[in-house]
């Protein structure tokens, strides 16, 4: 029996949020609160000559004017490569110039209107290609000058590259000598912006006796912490990082941009709470959005489909600092074949600078990118084969006792059963084969198919907790450092520690908000990694629990702890469950019928730590950085429109080895998300950038999302391949709706056009322009 | 005409009571109401008309409060979430059906949805989406607010 697993329950903070009460950063009230505003960057690439801030500084009403000579530190989680307001040099159009603090926004803004800059512009690259190219601008000359943060970095001094990753696995050349097809790509992914409603927001002050006090937009609040201990020497207790509810991440807000500025600002003001304000614009240009891609895939297989070779190049451009894209480059080359059994593999994976606004992770961590290439290279392999891609698709489908490209070797626990997603979504699909079929006067109908997978790549010691207290009724509370997001991992953590405990979720009440003053560290709200990682931790919590419950039920019932059973908020000796203890009568200790105290007040901690890790090996890539994979396969049909280039998006399914279903409900409506997240990005978003390197859609206006009635109809089915090591056998699952999303959609348009896509967005014009101007 | 200079103070009509509040003319209705009246369910998203997340009700209508100036907003009657109070079933439909995540664009699609269904009780497809179109929601696949919307339609 389930007591709360697989139970489709609402989120736990459901009323909260649609009676208008829950309270994200902006909402707090801000009496006495300071406001900043920031200046940024007209020019992609320049010196700064000369700033007056003198205009500024005379308004009434401001306080302090801060620009990059007030601030000589580096950030970055990965290289410390990125000033927090620009010193000498700008990098990007939209980077920090200077930041007015005044009594009011609007004081802000003006005094932000008054600061006069000469820039004297510089020569600059938009595309990773052209950054790698001979005699191409350096962003970063001082490259081999900058502190690493982390081991696994690499940055190549005297050129654009902030790292690089290899994978080698069998010999491709001989591999491609016995292949009967041979397809070679070449693929351009622009960047493009994560779009969370909330725009990031963060406020800053600090106490009398020195402690720092942030409250922040962020997925990453003990990540807030160390970085700001890091860099300013303030001891890691002195640092409060306060995180309500957050509108939307998508691993936009795992970045720590707004807090730096926020607290140099109130620093500059004595200590006083300064809360910085960014317009919808500036959440665009000036903090990190997407990563875009350039590709080349050589994919080489036998005339029955079946895969061999795989030689690839991933050029992931970051922008003007490196953050955690280094890592994006380190993790599609750890997936980089997609979830194939590809015996001979050379990969490199390399993380380039250009000038435009720096990347940090998005959903799936870029592997809805490299999904992209690889899944379109499959496609036409199918095409030359003859074959049909679902099919080909099974035929390579990886596989227990097979090896990944970082030669892990697969179990079930490990891969999953992605043969079985492909089935399942096969019957979900409709699937028709993949041929296009008229329905109308230059009106067709097809499908396309992508494959995922991912595995996680966190610090391979990244930690978690977990810590349950009674209340009075018998009910508890659980307090964990996990952000809410939006993905409702607490409501799934309420459910495992619910379930373990044999009682109902509904006696599960969560925090919400974070407070690492308060909640047990987590590593950042990333990853999908919530259910793994407190996951862990809160079933350990529960275990400690049913432990102190055992030993008071053993002094009450003057019997050995063995014999104790715990059930539905009952304690009770085993064979006897008519003679029960509630729960609100045994949590607190108890009290016997004599009078005496027995037993001990309940307290539930867990702590979990990532084991079994390791780094990838500099010249093969062998190594392991997650625990396991998820797997899935997903499929859009369209109608699309031969003469105009327009099209409809009829459906799109996705069947995901979750490994365990906690929540249907939630778990069906956070992949659908994710489809949703994907095929707006796919069919409309970009980052373009003009002749001078200046964003071109900043703002709703000319950056398009999906509005309803655009949407397909959405289905999502799971498979259940438990995971060893996670609580009941869940997989991390999330973000992986958006992996295959825009290759499939890509793939269904190659289909019915006739022509092999290799580029984002798929707009009408897009399209056209492929059409006309044939492939690139 | 009316005219205003500097800051004045102005009367408001806002879920049922009248609310006094200080305004430059160039104050827009989202800032005052979150920022005077502590109403912050109504959200910043854009500030440029574009997201819908400040929606709130003017007259019986869906409005943007970015795109409308506090002292237009005199004599009108103005609705936000906080006014609904768990009074319109549109809001344990978004629980029911799961038409929100996390939770920003919510308010300002309750706001939509009750006034549609205030004028229209029985919308037809293409009328939902006309009127929905005007927000965005970047967690949900927009089905489920489609589905939280239709479920109190059939009841």
């Amino acid at each position: 029996m389930r007591y709360a697993v697989g139970h489709s329950i609402p989120r736990k903070e459901s009323w909260a949020k649609v009676s208008g009460r829950a309270k994200y950063t902006g909402d707090l009230p801000a009496h006495g609160t300071f406001f900043a505003r920031l200046l940024t960057s007209p020019y992609a690439h320049a010196r700064i000559l000369r700033i007056d801030t003198s205009g500024a500084e005379s308004l009434e009403g401001v306080k302090a004017v801060i620009t990059g000579s007030d601030c000589p530190w580096l950030f970055g989680i990965m290289i410390r490569d990125r000033p927090a307001i620009a010193l000498n040099e700008v990098r990007y159009a939209g980077e920090p110039v200077a930041m007015v603090v005044a009594v009011d926004e609007a004081t802000a803004e003006l005094g932000v209107r008054a600061i006069l800059v000469e820039y004297e512009p510089l020569p600059f690259v938009i595309k990773p290609s052209e950054a790698l190219a001979e005699g191409a601008v350096l962003l970063h000359p001082q490259l081999a000058a900058y502190r690493k943060v982390v081991d696994e970095v690499y940055p190549e001094a005297g050129t654009n590259i902030a790292s690089r990753y290899r994978i080698r696995k069998g010999d491709i050349k001989s591999a491609f000598s016995n292949c009967d097809v041979v397809v070679s790509a070449r693929f351009f992914l622009p960047p493009s912006d994560h779009f969370a409603m909330e725009v990031r927001c963060a406020e800053a002050a600090i106490t009398a006796d020195g402690t720092v006090l942030v409250t922040t937009s962020s997925q990453s609040p003990y990540s807030v912490r160390q970085q700001l201990s890091d860099v300013f020497n303030i001891p890691a207790g002195k640092i409060r990082v306060n995180v309500p509810f957050v509108g939307g991440g998508f691993g936009g807000k795992s970045s720590v941009v707004l807090e730096i500025l926020a607290y140099i600002a109130s620093k500059k003001l004595g200590g006083k709470p300064v809360r910085l304000i960014i317009s919808r614009e500036q959440d665009m240009e000036t903090a990190p959005c997407r990563i875009g891609l350039e590709a080349d895939i050589k994919l080489g297989a036998l005339r029955d489909g079946t895969l061999l070779a795989a030689e690839i190049t991933y050029l992931v451009d970051c922008g003007a600092y490196s953050d955690i894209a280094p890592n994006m480059a380190k993790a599609i080359a750890v997936d980089c074949t997609g979830p194939y059994n590809i015996p001979n593999v050379s990969c490199d994976s390399l993380c380039v600078y250009t000038n435009h606004t720096f990347a940090t992770a998005y959903r799936s961590f870029a592997h809805e990118s490299q999904a992209f290439c690889i899944e379109r290279a499959v496609d036409m392999v199918a095409r030359k084969c003859g074959m049909c891609p679902l099919e080909l698709r099974l035929k390579n489908a990886i596989r227990s006792g097979d090896y990944t490209p970082t030669q892990v070797l697969c179990t079930p626990s490990i891969i999953g059963d992605l043969p079985q997603c492909i089935e399942k979504v096969k019957l979900l699909s409709n699937w028709n084969g993949g041929k296009p079929m008229a329905v109308g006067p230059n009106k067709v109908r097809a499908m396309g198919i992508s494959c995922l997978w991912k595995t996680e790549n966190p610090p391979t010691d990244a930690i978690s907790g977990a810590l349950v207290t009674f209340n009075s009724d018998g009910s508890l509370y659980l307090n964990t450092g996990v952000a809410e997001i939006g993905s409702g991992g607490k409501t799934h953590l309420a459910q495992i520690l619910a379930e373990t405990l044999k009682i109902d979720a509904g006696q599960v009440h969560v925090i919400s908000q974070v407070d690492t003053a308060l909640s047990p560290e987590h590593w950042k709200t990333v990853a999908s990694f919530t259910e793994y990682m407190a996951g862990n931790a809160v079933y350990r919590a529960a275990q400690d629990i049913l432990n102190q419950l055992r030993a008071n039920g053993a002094e009450a019932f003057k019997c050995s702890a063995d014999e104790i059973e715990v059930e539905n908020g009952r304690v009770y000796r085993r064979g006897n469950p008519s003679s029960y203890i509630e729960f609100k009568d045994i949590v607190g200790g108890y009290k016997a019928q004599d009078g005496s105290s027995l037993g001990e007040p309940v307290l539930g901690r867990g702590g979990f730590m990532l084991k079994g890790l390791t780094a990838l090996d500099k010249n093969t890539g062998r190594g392991r950085t997650g625990p396991a994979w998820t797997v899935g396969a997903q499929v859009v049909e369209i109608e699309a429109d031969l003469k105009d280039f327009s099209y409809r998006i009829l459906s799109a399914s996705s069947v995901i080895d979750v490994g365990a279903v906690i929540n249907p409900e939630l778990m069906r409506s956070v992949v659908a998300g994710g489809m949703a997240m994907g095929m707006s990005m796919a069919s409309r978003e970009a980052f373009f950038y003009d002749e001078k390197g200046l964003l071109k859609t900043p703002n709703l206006r000319t950056y398009k999302l999906m509005h309803i009635g655009q949407e397909p109809d959405y289905r999502v089915g799971f498979v259940e391949t438990p995971e060893d090591g996670s609580p009941y056998g869940v997989r991390p699952y999330s973000e992986h709706g958006i992996i295959g999303i825009p290759a499939a959609l890509a793939n269904a348009l190659s289909a019915a056009f006739g022509k092999e896509i290799t580029s984002l967005p798929l707009t009408p014009e897009m399209l056209w322009r492929l059409w006309v101007e044939g492939m690139r | 005409m009316l005219r205003y200079e500097g800051k004045t103070v102005i009367e408001l009509d806002v879920n049922g009571e009248k609310r006094t509040v200080t305004v430059r003319p160039s104050d827009i209705l989202l800032d005052v109401l979150r920022d005077q009246l502590g109403l912050t369910g109504a959200k910043p998203g854009c500030r440029n008309g574009d997201c819908g997340a400040c929606t709130v009700i003017m007259d019986g209508l869906p409005a943007k409060s970015c795109l409308v100036l506090a002292v237009e907003a005199v004599g009108r009657s103005i609705l936000t979430v906080e006014g609904l109070d768990a009074g319109s079933p549109i809001q344990g439909a978004f629980v029911a059906k799961s038409a929100f995540q996390c939770g920003y664009c919510t308010s300002g699609f309750l706001m939509v949805c009750h006034a549609m269904l205030s004028k229209y009780p029985k919308p037809e497809e293409h009328v939902l989406e006309e009127w929905l179109q005007s927000n965005i929601c970047r967690c949900t696949s927009y089905q489920e607010i489609r589905d939280a919307v239709k479920s109190i339609i059939q009841q």
